[in-house]
């Protein structure tokens, strides 16, 4: 193998995360973004969702939730900036960079929350 | 014969001009040659077969990129004039003539032929193929290369680096093909810069193929068979030489 | 392997068609593509919106409070439908994609990808309905 890219790794982690988000965010956007705060549900009582996001599993699940899609966006946003501002080609690695380097920041954050809630 | 139709043709004339022009010609019926050779010979344009397999006729029609001896009139309203452009993305050098230099550069680039180091190129030997094999990558070996496609993805027009539908079909094409060798080669090819990952998926290049290459499919299927190939040599160092 | 071979002759003067800053409004199945595409900028706000909340129910009851009202204020309600409808769209214009780059075999035959996009979509159907019940079951 000659100078391969790492770009088959984010294109699998875009692929991986566009096929989280379209299965599950429609439905928690639904919930937690307009059912929820316009009462058309009842919420669910503060003790509960503690209970639900505190169980290994729900963690484990929240941790894929939020880092796959974020490397969905990454991927996505970097090639969708590069074709609409009709980026240099001097410019490809610093927006790559700041796309990737984004998704993996939040995806530490996420790690370190989801590890560390009581 | 009272039927006529109105043709708005890009006009490129290297001597005088400095962009394209439109030019309006009403014509009966039989367009573009009707015009050479009745009204205008100084229109400039590609053709040879007249029946969809040399792949050199092609031009927008109304904007859509086309094989002009493939489409028939009856198709377009007469009652409109048909605007006909040179393929986009590519430059002009006449007319409806294009350069296509590029995308020459390009399908040379991704080793459209057999690669094996068993054997000369010189020798005279035969690999034999089963029908199922064959079948493998047929559908993309029907590619007459006439650049719709390229004309289709913005892509093309955006990204200089990449490699365009037709040459990665063409590069599934020989991958598949069960006498080939060379998946490695040009794959190197392919992942430098933006060869391969330029695509976004805009799956223009399929709709508009006169020979149902599907090339965005065979895009995808590259881009799949590449992150496996880089997952594998991720997770089994030591299974990838 | 590059230049020579394929080259322009010399001495033509080629005219290079410019290309517009908005291409993308020109055809309508661009304009759908790059919707598309940017419908991650929602996948990627929502994705922090949860993580955020995440930390508030963490944080205890109060910080959780304050937080589920920011959810009901009018500006992140405006967002939500915006985002609803960007995750959707998502979904609707993803699902028919997988077939595309998985090729499932039965046998010689390759099945066809209405049956694995209409697979995906039952199943998005199911997980949506399994998330609902567990958030709702009260
Ligand atoms: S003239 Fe040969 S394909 Fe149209």
């Amino acid at each position: 193998m000659a100078k391969r890219t790492l770009t088959p790794f984010w294109w699998f982690l875009m692929g991986a995360g566009g096929m989280v988000s379209a299965m599950l965010f429609p439905v928690h956007v639904l919930l937690f973004g307009l059912a929820f705060p316009l009462g058309w549900f009842e919420a669910p009582a503060y003790e509960s969702l503690h209970a639900l996001v505190a169980h290994p599993i729900t963690r484990l699940y929240l941790f894929v939730f939020i880092f796959l899609p974020l490397f969905h966006a990454a991927h996505r946003i970097r090639y969708t900036v590069y074709d609409l501002f009709r980026v240099q080609p001097s410019m490809h690695q610093p927006i790559a960079v700041v796309c990737y380097g984004a998704a993996t920041a939040g995806t530490i954050a996420a790690a370190y929350t989801l590890l560390t809630i009581s | 014969m009272a039927e006529t139709l109105r043709l708005e043709v890009s006009r490129y004339r290297p001597e005088e001009d400095s962009e394209p022009t439109l030019q309006s010609y009403d014509v009966l019926l039989d367009a573009l040659n009707h015009v050479k050779n009745e009204i205008d010979g100084s229109l400039t344009f590609r053709w040879s077969c007249r029946m969809g397999v040399c792949g050199s006729c092609g031009m927008m029609a109304n904007g859509e990129p086309k094989l002009t001896c493939a489409v028939p009139l009856t198709d377009y309203d007469p009652a409109q004039p048909i605007r006909i452009e040179p393929l986009q993305f590519f430059p002009v050098v006449r007319d409806l003539v294009i350069d296509m230099s590029s995308f020459l550069e390009k399908l040379s680039n991704v080793k459209p032929w057999i690669i094996r180091d068993d054997v000369e190129a010189t020798e005279a030997v035969e690999f034999k193929q089963t029908p199922a094999e064959l079948d493998a990558y047929k559908q993309f070996s029907m590619c007459i290369n006439c650049m719709l496609c390229y004309s289709a993805c913005p892509v093309i027009g955006l990204e200089p680096e990449f490699s365009g539908p037709a040459a990665i079909a063409l590069a599934q094409r020989y991958n598949l093909d069960s006498r080939d060798k060379g998946k490695e080669e040009r794959m190197d090819v392919l992942d430098a810069h933006e060869g391969l990952w330029g695509c976004t998926y805009f799956g223009e290049c399929t709709k508009v193929c006169p020979k149902n290459v599907d090339p965005a499919g065979a895009i995808q299927l590259y881009k799949m068979a590449s992150a496996t190939d880089y997952l594998k040599s991720l997770l089994l160092p030591w299974g990838s030489k | 392997m590059s230049g020579g071979a394929h080259e322009p002759a010399a001495g033509l003067k080629l005219y290079h068609p410019p290309m517009s800053l908005w291409w993308w409004l020109e055809r309508r199945a661009y304009f759908k593509i790059v919707v598309r595409e940017l419908t991650s900028l929602f996948v990627g706000a929502f994705a922090v919106v949860t993580l955020l909340q995440i930390r508030a129910v963490g944080d205890g009851p109060e910080p959780y409070a304050a937080f589920a009202a920011m959810l009901g204020s009018p500006a992140f309600i405006t967002f939500s439908v915006v985002a609803f409808l960007a995750v959707l769209f998502h979904a609707l214009t993803w699902f028919p994609l997988v077939p595309t780059t998985i090729v499932l075999r039965v046998g010689e035959q390759r099945v066809p990808g209405n049956i694995i996009a209409g697979a995906h979509f039952a199943g998005w159907l199911i997980v949506s309905v399994v998330v609902a019940y567990i958030l709702l079951r009260g």
